[in-house]
């Protein structure tokens, strides 16, 4: 994950959210948190008991009533201050990548009638409408989002990943998206709007880390309604109270009820509740993730079933040549020129490796000469090759279409080329057969190598309680020993897309979620069934939109954080809950005798932290319950750390931290606070 | 070891040695296998089905297992409501006693039909033998049935698979009855009957004390009442002292029968829902935490109620049994004090000892037991309200391990807590709400009468009787002038609210979940029957049932105890 190592509260950031906090004081916008609306009614109550205590002396001091007010009035402000915040630092965030989309001029294609005339046109990055086409240019700033649909360029994407190898993109493939802001270095390419202005993946994002458009998860809302239960439970407490009192002829002051409501209920998670929603999009952000909505970060925790391509994620995308093996009565030398012949042309990775491997065998490389054909990879032949002038026609592919292209020409199979393939299968290479003329010649071994950790990161998602998947097109034998090299839990070999689909299917219906990346067209319709479908940003366009979440670092195991993120959310939403409610006890140990103890001297006995006045206690009380706002905003923007021991160890430690933390730390605070608090009242 | 304590440890264990195969039973008529009753119950029940028109194989939805719950109880309601209105000169009633005025007879149809038996009227001279079995004893059996019924289609949607159908309402109260309630009341009743307990329908008896008065004893059909009401979570007695009178509860064998009877299905309504689903794990969490609760009322009760009164040793008299006041000689201070939290922790509410000489703090530990009202709880319907504190503390503790919350592969999401919090909100909502009206309604008229021990102790008398009505538990505290208008319709607005939405809400949760999908146990789901879950069950228990009484608690048994202390 790329952090930038900002403070929590920068100094610019901390002065807008001050100001932010008085703006949200508003009963209209408070009205959305019902915890913290009940506390600005207690306060606005307050305030005109306050102003009655100038002349009258039955409800307490003026002091007393106004010190009340005054922590009432902060309890509001430090709640609005941890949204303000979490808002503030989400739209920091935002801007940082907002600023790579700045007003541009854009190169469009004028459309005349109904075809694409050559005329240029500079407009405004703005005015692009979706469907529009432009062309981008080296050292062109790519105006808005799009998809090449003609030509290849290398781009820098640093401005949005923060990676400053260049990548290339071309039209045609499943790497044909290029984004608003990023830098074309080379080449000339014709992109297609994909978005209207506006409605990019980036925008979508600015408005979930943005208060007023953010919508409620379903997780978030279910526990609002348990807090607004809480709330009038604490309403129905404070409310019976007042003809029991009177029935005790014990007078309690306006001041005591408001205080003793408003430390009972759970104004703690209560104000910190949406902070925590902005800020686990904000880390989603921060992680380079951009999400469609809360929901899928949220989802993305409950994660059971994970997919993931073979080819660039588990391993490191090129197969690397190891071994030639010849045939019974080949000569090495001509199978290695064969070979070479047959890679001259081929630019992959896997190619040149071949030439490579043969260059140190000693051979002298070939340059490659015009007049030989090339035949290019297809998915129906699974095979490439050359058709060299003399009509020498060399091919090499998969095994079973190298067989079939052998037997078909009246050639056997050599058993020993045979044995060789199984054998180079079983050790999770994938052999190369290589014919000349029909005639197999040898076969060359490809070796997968395993990204170095990623056992480690498998490890990690297996003790989430997660299940990894691999996908490959490989072969089930090469499949089985990467899988298991790796640390997979299973794997699905020789996957056609709809291989991927009918596996998700399978796992939902037995109640699973399942998450997977994807970057193809192809993965465009599993994407979109799976749950949580994170598409590469490189990826095409029809993946973004089938997916609901697009990474900007086009790094398959990202998944793997944003499940961190999704967990930490709900995690701080409950250990959060769980110590404002536990924080009663001290409090109701507090407020209950300090309220009683002037009519009922014996009840002096309840007072078990010796606390010094009933004044004292009631507003060591409500102090407490406003500072204590201020204390846990950086673990609400932090998130509650996540450790992957299993559900029961997690609960058993959150509830020791949490829980039993939640009921000893108010004894010790307010203790404190009263011994302070106790020499004015 | 004291006698006493050991005899209040032989009734506990012997009580849930008894329930474990009770609960393999229960779980056995719920699941419609075949139990050895089946050869004279099948042909009765198949004739009741076929007069009635019921097909007993039909599973109904949860709604339609509410809508034939609330039916059949309103038409009882204005069964009883007529009997009671018209016993005065309805047959069978040797001793001439009156019907019951409106509203007493309001309270107390719904009394009886919400499982409550609150009782603003004595047995002796207020009912007709009539009113007696057709009415008071009828309901004791199909108000604890119909809490098994409920219970028994919350059980049926736990199970691990999506649909609707739950079962049939009907096939669950009819076996609930005559499988399980019928026969165990019969061995009680036979045991009190074998000792001394009268079960005729004669009228009352007089002999000659040893002073030489001529006394007069109420008789009639005492004993087949006194199994059902302990064995049903009912505890309305036959007399008007309950089971402190020694026709009802004659002597000690009784009295451990009686007092087992009260927790018996309430326990083995926990491990039948661990045979029934498979979950025996499950069940020992929930059971384990009820004891848990249990026990924390039962030992420091016990101990206070043997330390004898503090008020009474400043006399300068010694206590060696104990605090003796209101108690039976013949059952002690250990036995009184354990009847005494076991009556009220599930809802039966009957007696053996008054509760309003107890002394203050065993009085605030029965009250808890009833404003919790789910450490063992009433027949089914204690369950139901278990459940409810399961699906907030899954809620709570899903979220702290970072998954959405599920509970046996069941998500539960903002509908279920919807209705769980209201559930949870209701409790405080009635026994606050009454009391703060009575406090009110006290302070303006002080001179209204039906308040005899204005002080703490009247509080803890008002609070006692509207958490009796909202925990469906019936016993008093006595000292109020119960039969007037203001607290027969009052109690009885309580209990009837307090009896239905508590089994609605549940059941629609649990109907709710049933029709959604099940998701497998992963790695990553919350196990809830471990340690650690019963502990998140307990404290949300302790913080959100308990914690919100404290106030209350405080200016009663709070206040008296600390007061005497002050001389």
């Amino acid at each position: 994950m790329k952090t930038q190592p900002t403070s929590l509260f920068q100094a610019d950031l901390v002065k807008e959210a001050f100001a932010a906090s008085f703006v949200k004081l508003n009963p209209k916008i408070m009205f959305r948190n019902p915890v913290m609306f009940t506390v600005e009614l207690g306060t606005l109550v307050m305030l005109f008991v306050t102003i009655y205590s100038i002349n009258h002396t039955d409800q307490g001091s003026f002091a007393y009533n106004l010190t009340v007010l005054i922590i009432l009035f902060l309890t509001l402000l430090f709640a609005n201050f941890a949204e303000a915040i979490a808002e503030a630092r989400g739209k920091a965030q935002a801007d940082s990548l907002r600023k790579t989309r700045e007003e541009t001029p854009a190169k469009v294609i004028k459309q005349v009638g109904e075809m694409y005339l050559n005329e240029i046109q500079i407009v405004n990055s703005a005015q692009l409408r979706k469907g529009d086409v432009f062309v981008c240019e080296a050292g062109d700033t790519i105006p808005t989002d799009g998809e090449i649909i003609e030509g290849l360029a290398t781009i820098d994407e640093s401005a949005i990943t923060g990676e400053s190898a260049p990548v290339i993109r071309e039209s045609g493939g499943d790497k044909s998206s290029v984004t608003g802001g990023t830098k074309v270095l080379s080449d000339k390419i014709k992109v297609i709007v994909t978005t209207e202005p506006g409605e990019s993946f980036l925008d979508k994002m600015i408005a979930l880390v943005e208060g007023a458009s953010r919508q409620k998860t379903p997780n978030e809302i279910a526990l609002t309604i348990l807090l607004a239960g809480f709330t009038l439970i604490f309403i129905i407490v404070c409310v019976a109270l007042k003809p029991f009192a009177d029935y005790a002829n014990t007078p309690i002051t306006i001041a005591a009820f408001i205080s003793l409501f408003v430390c009972l209920i759970p104004t703690t998670i209560g104000g910190l509740l949406s902070a925590i929603g902005i800020a686990g999009m904000d880390r989603a952000l921060r992680a380079n993730v951009i999400t469609k909505s809360g929901k899928a970060v949220e989802t993305a925790g409950d994660i059971d079933v994970l997919l993931l391509d073979k080819t660039g994620t588990i391993t490191i995308g090129n197969r690397k040549a190891t071994n030639f093996y010849a045939a019974n009565g080949t000569d090495n030398k001509t199978f290695m020129n064969a070979v070479v012949l047959s890679s001259l042309a081929d630019d992959t990775p896997e190619g040149k490796s071949i030439i490579e491997l043969a260059g140190s065998h000693g051979l002298k490389i070939p340059t490659l000469q015009n007049d030989v054909e090339l035949i290019k990879f297809t998915a129906e032949t699974r095979s490439s090759g050359v058709n060299l002038p003399n009509g020498t026609r060399i091919r090499k592919g998969a095994f079973d279409s190298m067989k079939n292209l052998a037997e078909n020409a009246g050639n056997t199979f050599p058993s020993e080329i045979a044995d060789k393939v199984k054998f180079i299968a079983s050790n999770g290479g994938t052999p190369l057969v290589v014919t000349q003329n029909e005639k197999v010649l040898g076969v060359i071994e490809l070796q997968d190598i395993i990204k170095v950790g990623i056992q480690e990161r498998f490890e990690r998602l297996r003790k989430m309680g997660i299940k990894t998947v691999m996908v490959t097109g490989d072969n089930p034998l090469t499949a089985k020993y990467i899988a298991e090299k790796a640390g997979v839990d299973d794997f699905i070999a020789e996957a056609k897309p709809e291989d991927k689909m009918n596996y998700i299917k399978a796992e939902q219906a037995s109640g699973k979620l399942v998450a997977m990346m994807g970057d193809g067209t192809n993965d465009a319709p599993a994407l979109a069934q799976s749950d949580v479908g994170v598409a590469m940003n490189s990826g095409t366009v029809a993946a973004k939109e089938a997916g609901n979440m697009v990474d900007l670092d086009n790094d398959p195991t990202k998944l793997i954080e944003i499940v961190e993120i999704g967990k930490q959310l709900l995690m701080t939403r409950g250990t959060l809950t769980t110590f404002s409610i536990a924080n009663d006890v001290a409090k109701y140990f507090a407020i209950v005798p300090a309220l009683f103890i002037a009519s009922i001297p014996s009840l002096q006995g309840l007072n078990i932290m010796h606390l010094h006045s009933p004044e004292s206690a009631i507003l060591s009380a409500v102090i407490f319950n406003a500072l204590i706002i201020p204390a846990l905003i950086p673990l609400a923007l932090r998130g509650v750390d996540y450790k992957p021991i299993g559900a029961s160890a997690l609960l058993r430690r959150n509830l020791l931290i949490y829980g039993l933390g939640g009921v000893i730390i108010p004894f010790i605070g307010i203790k404190v606070l009263d011994l302070a608090v106790g020499m004015f009242f | 070891m004291n006698t006493e304590i050991l005899g209040v440890i032989l009734t506990f264990i012997l009580t849930v040695v008894c329930a474990i195969p009770l609960g393999k039973y229960i779980a056995k008529v719920f699941g419609g296998e075949a139990t050895f009753l089946d050869t004279v119950f099948n042909p009765i029940e198949k004739l009741f089905f076929q007069i009635s028109g019921i097909n007993p194989k039909q599973e109904m939805t949860w709604k339609q297992h509410l809508t034939a719950l609330l039916t059949i109880n309103l038409l009882w309601f204005l069964w009883a409501m007529f009997i009671l209105m018209n016993q005065g000169w309805l047959p069978w009633n040797p001793d001439g006693n009156p019907s019951m005025s409106a509203d007493l007879a309001f309270n107390t149809a719904i009394s009886f039909l919400a499982n409550t038996n609150l009782q603003h009227y004595s047995g002796e001279s207020g009912m007709s033998y009539l009113g007696q079995i057709a009415c008071l004893t009828l309901f004791q059996f199909i108000s604890a049935g119909a809490g098994m019924a409920v219970c028994a289609m919350v059980f049926n949607a736990m199970k691990e698979r999506t649909t609707d159908k739950l079962g049939n309402f009907y096939n669950y109260f009819l076996k609930s009855c005559t499988r399980i309630l019928l026969p165990l009341s019969l061995v009680v009743a036979l045991v009190t009957l074998f000792n001394g307990t009268p079960m005729n329908v004669e009228g009352k008896a007089s002999f000659i004390s040893m002073q030489g008065d001529t006394v007069q004893v109420s008789r009639g059909p005492a004993a087949a009442m006194i199994g059902i009401k302990q064995i049903g979570t009912n505890g309305g007695g036959y007399f008007g002292v309950n089971s402190a009178h020694p026709l009802e509860n004659p002597n000690y064998l009784t009295n451990i029968v009686e007092v087992g009877s009260i927790i018996l299905i309430p326990i083995a309504m926990v491990f039948a829902l661990g045979y029934y689903l498979k979950r025996k794990k499950l069940a020992y969490t929930i059971f384990g935490v009820m004891t848990l609760g249990f026990l924390l009322f039962l030992i420091p009760s016990i101990y206070l109620e043997m330390n004898g009164n503090t008020a009474i040793e400043r006399m300068g008299i010694t206590q060696q049994m104990g605090s003796m006041e209101g108690k039976e000689v013949r059952f002690g201070s250990a036995a009184s004090a354990y009847w005494g939290i076991a009556t009220t922790v599930t809802s039966n509410g009957s007696v053996n000892a008054m509760h309003d000489s107890f002394t203050p703090l065993t009085g605030m530990f029965t009250l808890l037991g009833m404003m919790i009202n789910a450490l063992y709880g009433g027949v089914g319907v204690g369950f139901l309200n278990f459940y409810v504190f399961i699906i907030i503390a899954v809620f709570i503790s899903g979220l702290m391990v970072g998954r959405t919350p599920e509970f046996l592969g069941k998500k539960i999401e903002a509908r279920e807590m919807k209705i769980a919090t209201i559930i949870a909100l209701l409790h405080p909502l009635m026994i606050l709400g009454a009391t703060a009206l009575s406090s009110f309604i006290f302070v303006k008229n002080p001179e209204i009468g039906w308040l005899n021990n204005p002080s703490f102790h009247g509080f803890s008398e008002m609070l006692y009787e509207y958490t009796s009505s909202a925990a469906n538990n019936g016993s008093g505290f006595e000292g109020l002038g119960d039969n007037t208008l203001w607290w027969n319709i009052s109690c009885g607005i309580v209990m009837v609210l307090s009896r239905f939405l508590p089994i609605i809400g549940p059941v629609a949760i649990a109907g709710i979940l049933a029709n959604k999908k099940y998701i497998p146990e992963s790695a990553g789901t919350l196990k809830t029957d471990t340690g650690t879950f019963g502990l998140m069950v307990f404290a949300v228990i302790f913080i959100v049932a308990a914690l919100s009484f404290f106030p209350a608690l405080t200016l009663g048994p709070i206040a008296e105890y600390f007061n005497g202390f002050r001389v």
